[in-house]
């Protein structure tokens, strides 16, 4: 039977499937014959998806501190209106400018439907004593009971003064845990948590009778580190723990400020600010030439307004509803400026996006020197294995299987390497963390763990195409010669 | 009809734009069950030929058929297909992959025709059986004796249950004595009804084979050399079991 047609039967032309694993286990098998070697070639993988991750870590931990720190300060919606110099051509009205006053904040209550929430604050430069101590606390101001939801306080102890307070102008106030830790000691340096309720504290020499204190604010890792002091002094069978103190105030390490100022803030009735000390001092009042506090009205001028809005995406419409009404009850005299916190959380966007991408850069190009490692490695290995690979191709290794092999030992180098370095990235993590100079701790997350994994099994991939293109390439007769 | 058909066929090699024909004109039937020795000195074209021949490369012109099937212009994947299925090879070096053990290389072959593990075992200790060194299956290639290398060689080539075997000088690299028990093991082959191809340039070898077929400048020579095709010396006595 001679059967000239030329065609091959269905046997000879169906593609011999061979098993993944069986040739993953090839790849594994000859990685593990050359242990040192592999592990110089996963090196280069193991660091640029270790760095990546930590990156990313790094970065996350201090955009979470820094939106912590936001919310701490009351979080976009809060729009402060401020009294601003006149513009240049308005200088001649000076005189009746007069800032920011309570009837404005009742001007804005009638009238704004978008603002939700107001607190007016009338700011006293003050310096307060008590125990002996005296301390010049961060804010000190005249409030309404409101501020405690407007700037995110908490009453731990004692209660906030209420409108019957406000409106007798009594001598009371509430305070910080800062104050208390400079006036009686913190409960880390005294051992034991004082709580000042009934004391009196003197404000600028004046008398005032503490009724509540505000919880102690601080970052969460912050927190994390007192607890951890405490357990340590705790195990150390309370012995105070030696060496330098805690730097406790303005450390300037980041958003850190912002829960000390929190801590040093002494609220007291509006009223009683400005029966007591006839003041609200704001920026522009220094060069403020026209009538004193109040002015002629006797309308108590305020050192700002907290507004609160109903929504940020109503935020433009909200601040346009609040210039015209100041804009009425200021006579056309635009001495008012708003300060919205949308500066600072683009601030923090813009931070996180530039680290991101300056770290991101960094780890991808460590992990493209890892793929060139590889690469080489498996060029190196295939010149080696010529006759291997003509041996397989005589007993009928087609050039996919050869071309698979290959990719697979690379991929497979790259994965181990990949997974190896998810596992130092937390070593590096701690190890960064240990003497970075940042309070927020890194946060790994699995995004960034998926990422950086992908990333070397696709280098893993693209380091393999070219040997293995170049092995599957390989004559079977002069492979079997090639000594 | 013959299990191996050649017609014809012609390789040609440029070399520095010089044209060698290394095979010319070659035209050969073998039957299956033959047992063959391709003979002639080196650079005459009997590598070639077993090369065309073994699949391993594809000739210049003239048709080729394998078991019913023309190859010359098959692709190099069809082509590893039949190497896979219909050939196996035994070289003169052994050709064993030393990073795997006795029994992984003679799963080899089953590996790339998709076999499954269990039966790829059974299989490979059957050969191993067959060429008595089941008892080595967990060695390395490199314990082993030349000999017994040889014979591990000779069962990856059986594995597949191939319709040829070729061997390619398979005693050249082992002493007179290991060299007449492969070849022992080749003739107990044919008897089983293998069809074998013996290359060699060996007379004392050739003359083991009841045919013959001497290659000369590329082209299959009229006449066998007697003292070169090893006719000048006796038969051995184990008769071929195909008809020549």
């Amino acid at each position: 039977m001679s059967t000239p047609s030329g065609k091959l039967p269905n046997e000879a032309l169906q593609q011999s499937s061979v098993n993944v694993w069986a040739t993953v286990e090839l790849g594994l098998n000859e990685i593990w014959a050359h242990k040192f070697r592999s592990l110089l070639t996963m090196l280069g993988i193991i660091l640029g998806v270790s760095s990546l991750v930590a990156m990313s870590a790094l970065v996350k931990g201090m955009e979470k501190g820094a939106k912590e720190a936001l919310i701490a300060i009351g979080g976009l919606e809060e729009v402060r209106v401020e009294a601003q110099d006149l513009p240049i051509e308005e200088q001649n009205r000076k005189d009746q400018a007069v800032g920011i006053t309570v009837n404005d904040v009742y001007a804005l209550a009638a009238n704004a439907p978008l603002v939700t929430r107001l607190s007016p604050e009338m700011r006293v430069p003050a310096t307060i004593s008590a125990n002996g101590k005296t301390f010049r606390p961060f804010f000190c101001m005249g409030v309404w009971p409101v501020a405690l939801e407007m700037n995110q306080h908490v009453i731990q102890y004692g209660r906030m003064f209420n409108e019957i307070d406000d409106e007798m102008a009594r001598s009371v106030c509430v305070i910080g845990t800062e104050i208390r830790d400079q006036l009686w000691g913190s409960p880390e340096e005294t051992g034991q948590d004082v709580i000042p309720l009934g004391r009196t504290i003197y404000i600028n020499g004046l008398p005032f009778t503490i009724i509540g204190m505000f919880e102690h604010y601080e970052s969460e890792q912050a927190r994390k580190e007192r607890e951890l002091a405490q357990l340590e002094a705790q195990r150390n069978g309370g012995k105070k723990p030696t060496g330098p103190k805690r730097n406790r105030g303005w450390s300037g390490r980041d958003g850190g400020w912002v829960f000390w100022i929190k801590n040093a803030t002494i609220y007291m009735p509006l009223n009683t600010a400005w029966m007591k000390f006839r003041a609200g001092v704001s920026r522009a009042a220094a060069n403020n030439t026209g009538p004193g506090p109040g002015g002629a009205t006797g309308d108590p001028r305020l050192s700002s307004l907290q507004v609160r809005i109903a929504s940020v995406d109503l935020l433009g419409t909200a601040l346009q509803q609040i210039r015209n009404v100041l804009m009425f009850t200021h006579q056309g005299l635009e001495d008012f400026a708003f300060r919205t916190q949308e500066d600072w959380a683009e601030n923090i966007n813009t931070f996180v996006h530039n680290a991101r991408l300056s770290g991101g850069i960094i780890a991808g190009i460590s992990l493209l020197v890892g793929g060139i490692g590889i690469m080489n490695i498996m060029l190196a290995s295939i010149s080696e294995r010529v006759r291997e690979i003509g041996i397989r191709k005589s007993i009928g290794a087609t050039t996919i299987d050869i071309f698979v092999q290959i990719l697979v030992e690379s991929v497979v180098i790259a994965l181990l390497g990949g997974l190896g370095g998810l596992v130092t990235s937390f070593l590096l993590v701690h190890l960064i963390a240990s003497f970075s100079p940042t309070d927020n701790a890194p946060i790994i997350t699995f995004t960034a763990m998926f990422v950086a994994f992908g990333f070397s099994a696709l280098v893993g991939v693209l380091a393999g195409l070219f040997p293995a293109f170049k092995a599957s390439r390989l004559n079977p007769i002069q492979a079997l010669r090639y000594d | 009809m013959a299990l191996v058909e050649l017609r014809n066929v012609t390789k040609i090699y440029h070399l520095g734009g010089e044209e060698i024909r290394a095979l010319d004109g070659v035209s050969l039937d073998i039957q299956a069950g033959e047992f063959i020795s391709i003979i002639g000195p080196s650079g005459s074209g009997k590598s070639t030929l077993m090369h065309i021949l073994g699949c391993l490369d594809s000739p210049t012109g003239g048709t080729i058929q394998l078991d019913g099937v023309m190859i010359q212009d098959a692709s190099p994947r069809q082509l590893a297909a039949i190497r896979n299925r219909k050939i196996g090879f035994v070289f003169q070096f052994f050709n064993l992959l030393p990073k795997l053990n006795v029994l992984q290389n003679v799963e080899l072959p089953m590996i790339y025709s998709g076999v499954s593990g269990k039966e790829r075992r059974q299989r490979a200790m059957k050969a191993l059986e067959a060429v008595d060194l089941s008892n080595r299956s967990k060695h390395r290639p490199s314990q082993l004796s030349g000999g017994q290398q040889q014979r591990v060689a000779i069962a990856r080539a059986l594995v597949n249950d191939p319709r040829i075997i070729f061997a390619d000088e398979p005693t050249g690299n082992l002493d007179s004595h290991t060299g007449e028990a492969i070849l022992a093991l080749f003739r107990k082959l044919s008897t089983e009804g293998r069809t074998i191809v013996l290359v060699t340039h060996d007379p004392e070898i050739a003359a083991v084979t009841p045919r013959r077929i001497e290659i000369r400048d590329g082209k299959i020579a009229d006449k066998v050399d007697e003292r070169l095709a090893g006719l000048d010396r006796p038969l051995p006595t184990a008769p071929a079991a195909a008809t020549v």
